[in-house]
């Protein structure tokens, strides 16, 4: 017999075991089970493991945007006390990180130097602080070249990329006649700055290579599984001579789905000198060599007819990225399915620039998409005279307007309907510039939230061993997110045990493959891994038992079935294991699966100044099954962080002399601190989506961010009557518009 | 990180002793150590001072304060008879940095806080102040928090402080101790120099010099406000501030003393914005007048240029709350 259970999404699973199991703890707001470690330091983040023998690598960037690279000369600093050597690789080092889930190798080779800080050279020292200064003052000859550093002065040169996950460009029926025929329409751009995800842990690799030409990685990456092969092609080496082990990571939200630029020279640098190599970013080499969200430019044209419905959207972008890297931000991933109306037009142009690599950020699309399309929503709402969810529950579609499937669940609406309830929505003055408290004029704001639901090829093994304590592995990783505490609650919850007596053990590609973190995948696909080996560990226990696993009771670490009671130690010999593994299948197809959600935002802007404050924040979601009310409710409450900074304080500024970054640190990048974050509030509606996967729970890590930064643009509107369409909204954007001091 | 020495003198005499080139006292270290990490600076020898008796806030004869260079920003503007006689100061102290850089730094420090802007910070691009005569990557970049007032061809970086405005807005000194031993008096209104064409000379401390105190006059009657304008709600340096303390006598305008910050390359005073409000009966159309001479050589570069209307209404408004 098969120890793998495995299930591809042919399906709907209508009823799930997580819906009968007794242990009582799925959905529960248990605490993480990894906090303790995190909060004492013991949790071994990648740049923390003490490796014997190690040397420090300090990574050196270009001071130039574009050109090419004559001589690293190694001797200008091999006189600094401390230096080990200079490392460079003319062909083998990243150009730039890869995008995430690739299976090839990034763009190799760093002599043509295509952005300003790209990593041409890695300098070893026996502490980082000789090598920093090493690092520093190194020469590094050049020939400038010519570059693409203005954004502006190139977006009349396009090109039409290639798909990612939607097609670049879709037509259906004539937005053109529908805008020419409409009753009242909206035609209006919008811009969004290039952004980075900056998380708090920065990019850092450790690389050990051992006697017989294997290498391990501790390197913080969010898909150890695809992310080992992306190295292993890189460094020209067979996959099974690659080991990534990243059991925490202190944040990706996109940067650390695909290798970057340091893990391979550190491997390379290991390698030639025959001594393990840690390579850390600083804090400006994250800003200026991983990721950015691209920079948006976004025309949003939504036409209704006499009866005020939805007769047609436009929402054409433009994006930028680096030469041939074709990765596109999919701004209208969600306009897509988000809005009605038969004449549609949904275009992404790529504009190719010398500017660091462009790729996933939190919520790619959707996040700086609705920032757009749910502003021109609110503007076409207050020409008609509408309120916007009344406009909603008149155009909600009743299928996918695109591809005429029928939504797994869509519960936009009632999210919108509570959300009001408990917002007081109703106390708002639609007629902007009304409402005053002293210096700060008052205003609310509404934007709905969609995100794609996504499943993908996962594994994992349960175990069950001689003391009747199970054991969760896979290469699933956990970003910050929840993933142990989720993944141990469903284990616990299948095969009842309370949360301690589940151990998870995650982030090493030596365990079962896994889809790892990223596009809210990860709670989906390894959840439903983890389920499908405790289903078969049930059948397992069952059979011991003698029952039918339908009449087997599991709880607080006993088997019950016909009036006996054994403990799962006694019942399970040795010890059982079931490898659980799910694969996306026709549901993908047959149903449109999304996560639906209702931001509402009240702010406040001073009149004097045009300084714009959140007071306060309301989201109410619908994600599926919610696994952890206390890790999904955070999730939450990240995202919706992320779309303060987003609509009014985050501006990734490129020097169109040479596509540096200028603001390239976090004192002067301004993600929001805690004074800017109000009280938010959360709620989620039940809901469980059996289209989706066999745990019934949806993405819900970028639900929290999309449509947020719209809903306190729109605030600021309903405060200000300023329409500011050019994101980040600050002081200098709203002062002329102001009222007189 | 360069190399270098460190010293631990135990008296300020021994700690002028240390003078030499490439020297820099260390107290708290929270803009030191940044640019040292990031060879913006690169000293030869740090002096460690933070150890030294100078972390006390005394009553003078004259009726203010004498308060040490190494007293922490935090326990400045906690001090009561900050709080209640020199309100500016405190707020100004509580509007800069966050709370755990508050806790590390120091009076004397926080002074001589250098320029946040972008390419001073960042070894890959020109900056006049960083490396003289390499050119100003500001000019002609981007400068949204640099300076619209006192600038030169060579520099437009602001003086990023907050405190430092509070302590020009209440006629602070500051007490040094020089190399040779004597004890010199420099008022805050000499203390700060412009660029022209020398943009890494800040001050007019000579090297080696230790600042020890700084003393506040006796406080004045009236009203006292600090306004920061950023672009968060903390942690950000100010895009314009605003030191203000103003009294009232039978309806007309008795004294005013009015301090900038984000505007120059020092913390701002401008006497004849003060004057021209004197004798006068609050009204918006003095407050306008005010801000009109104040601003009246301030010069955008860009993408600060939002900054000279910013600073007219936020003055306007600061007027009007300190003479309500």
């Amino acid at each position: 017999m098969s120890n793998t259970n495995s299930l591809k999404m042919d399906k709907p699973v209508p009823a799930s075991l997580l819906d009968s199991g007794s242990q009582g703890i799925i959905g529960r707001p248990l605490d993480r089970k990894e906090g303790p470690l995190k909060v004492t330091g013991q949790a071994t983040y990648s740049a923390e493991y003490q490796i014997p023998n190690l040397a420090y690598g300090y990574l050196v960037g270009t001071k130039f945007g574009r050109g090419k690279v004559t001589n690293v000369d190694a001797d200008s600093v091999r006189a600094i006390p401390g230096v080990i050597d200079v490392v460079t690789d003319f062909k083998t080092f990243l150009q730039n990180s890869q995008q995430g889930g690739e299976t090839s190798a990034p763009t190799q080779g760093v002599q043509d130097v295509h952005y300003f800080g790209e990593i041409v050279a890695i300098v070893l020292a026996e502490s980082y602080e000789a090598a920093r200064d090493a690092g520093i003052r190194i020469k590094v000859e050049y020939e400038e070249a010519e570059g693409r550093f203005d954004f502006e002065a190139h977006k009349d040169e396009t090109t039409k990329p290639p798909p990612n996950n939607i097609p670049a460009h879709f037509k259906q029926g004539d937005v053109e006649k529908a805008m020419a025929d409409a009753a009242t329409s909206v035609d209006v751009t919008y811009t969004t700055p290039s952004q980075n995800s900056s998380a708090m842990e920065p990019h850092a690799s450790i690389a050990v290579w051992d006697e017989d030409g294997a290498l391990t990685l501790y390197g913080s990456y969010q898909m150890p599984t695809s992310d080992k092969t992306q190295l292993a092609k890189s460094l020209g080496v067979k996959d099974k001579k690659v080991r990534i082990i990243a059991p925490y990571i202190g944040g990706g939200f996109g940067s650390k789905l695909g290798i970057a630029p340091e893990s391979v020279a550190a491997a390379v640098a290991a390698k030639q000198l025959g001594r393990p190599v840690k390579a850390v970013m600083t804090r400006p080499q994250v800003f200026e060599t991983t990721v950015r969200r691209s920079n948006t430019e976004q025309r949003v044209r939504f036409s209704v007819d006499g009866e005020g419905k939805l007769t047609g959207v436009g929402h054409e972008t433009l994006t930028s990225n680096l030469p041939g890297e074709g990765f596109f931000e999919p701004t209208g991933i969600g306009t897509h399915f988000a809005y009605s109306g038969e004449n549609r037009l949904i275009n992404h142009d790529l504009v190719e620039l010398d500017w660091l690599l462009s790729g996933s950020m939190r919520a790619p699309g959707e996040a700086v998409g609705m920032m757009a399309t749910e502003a021109a929503l609110d503007e076409l709402c207050h020409k008609l005279g509408v309120d916007p969810i009344d406009f909603w529950k008149q155009n909600e579609p009743s299928e996918d307007p695109e591809e005429k499937i029928p939504f797994s669940t869509r519960q936009l609406v009632r999210c919108l309907e509570e959300g009001a309830e408990s917002f007081g929505w109703s106390k708002r003055n639609a007629t902007p510039g009304q409402v005053r408290d002293g210096e700060w004029m008052i205003g609310m704001g509404v934007a709905a939230a969609v995100r794609t639901n996504m499943l993908m090829e996962s594994s994992a093994k349960v175990a069950i061993d001689a003391n009747g304590r199970a054991t969760v592995s896979s290469a699933m990783t956990d970003i910050g997110t929840g993933s142990y505490t989720i993944l141990g609650q469903i284990a616990g919850e299948l095969l009842g045990l309370p949360l301690d007596q589940v151990s998870v053990v995650l982030g090493d590609t030596d365990l079962p493959d896994a889809a790892g973190s990223g596009g809210s995948w990860g709670a989906g696909s390894s959840g439903s891994a983890v389920y499908l080996a405790c289903e078969m560990l049930r059948e397992k226990l069952a059979k011991a038992m003698g029952c039918d696993p339908e009449t087997l009771t599991l709880k607080d670490g006993q088997a019950i079935a016909d009036n006996r009671q054994v403990s799962l130690g006694s019942l399970v010999g040795d010890g059982i294991e079931a490898i659980g593994s799910i694969a996306p299948g026709k549901m993908e197809k047959d149903r449109k699966q999304s996560s639906y959600g209702a931001h509402f935002v009240e702010v406040g802007v001073n009149a004097t100044t045009g300084e714009v404050r959140v007071r306060r924040m309301l989201g109410v979601f619908a994600a599926g099954r919610i696994l952890n009310a206390k890790t999904a409710r955070s999730q939450c409450l990240g995202g919706m962080t992320f779309g303060i900074g987003a609509a009014l304080t985050e501006d990734l500024v490129h020097d169109p002399r040479n596509g540096k970054l200028v603001n390239h640190d976090l004192g002067e990048y301004h993600v929001p601190v805690n004074a800017d974050v109000p009280q938010i509030e959360v709620h989620f509606l039940e809901e469980r989506d059996q289209f989706a996967n066999p745990i019934h729970a949806k993405g819900i890590g970028e639900l929290g961010i999309s449509g947020c930064g719209a809903a306190i643009g729109n605030a600021v509107f309903n405060a200000t009557g300023i329409r500011v369409r050019d994101y980040p909204i600050t002081v200098d954007k709203l002062l002329d518009q102001l009222p007189p001091v | 990180m360069k190399t270098f020495t460190y010293e631990k003198p135990a008296s300020v005499e021994e700690a002028v002793g240390f003078v030499g080139e490439g020297t820099r006292f260390i107290a708290g270290g929270t803009n030191l150590l940044d640019l040292m990490k990031l060879q913006v600076e690169t000293p030869d020898k740090l002096v460690d001072i933070s150890r030294l008796n100078l972390a006390k806030i005394e009553d003078t004869d004259a009726g203010g304060l004498l308060i040490g260079a190494l007293v922490p920003n935090s326990d400045l503007a906690a001090d009561t008879r900050v709080r209640e006689k020199y309100e500016v100061l405190s707020r100004a102290l509580l509007a800069g940095a966050s709370g755990q850089l508050r806790n590390k730094a120091t009076t004397g420090g926080n002074l001589l806080q250098r320029t946040r802007c972008y390419y001073f910070y960042d070894p890959a691009m020109p900056c006049n102040k960083r490396a003289p005569g390499s050119g100003c990557s500001a000019i002609g970049g981007y400068n949204r928090i640099l300076a619209i007032l006192g600038t030169s061809e060579s520099c437009i970086a602001t003086h990023p402080g907050d405190m430092p405005v509070a302590m020009r807005a209440l006629d602070a000194t500051i007490i040094t101790l020089t190399p040779g031993g004597d004890r010199r008096r420099i008022s805050i209104h000499d203390f700060y120099r412009l660029p022209g064409d020398t943009p890494e000379i800040e001050t007019v401390l000579e090297p080696g010099e230790l600042i020890t105190h700084v003393e506040l006059p006796a406080p004045v009657a009236g009203k006292q406000l600090y306004r920061k304008v950023r672009d968060r709600a903390s942690y950000a340096f100010a895009l314009v501030s605003v030191a203000g303390l103003v009294s009232i006598e039978n309806g007309t305008i008795a004294t005013a003393q009015l301090a900038f910050g984000g505007l120059g390359p020092m913390p701002w005073r401008d006497s004849r914005v003060e004057e021209s409000l004197i004798g006068k009966a609050p009204s918006d159309e003095i407050f306008a007048a005010a801000a009109d001479i104040l601003l009246a050589n301030a010069q955008g570069y860009g993408s600060n240029d939002f900054k000279i209307p910013l600073m007219k209404r936020t003055l306007i408004a600061c007027l009007r709350e300190l003479t309500a």
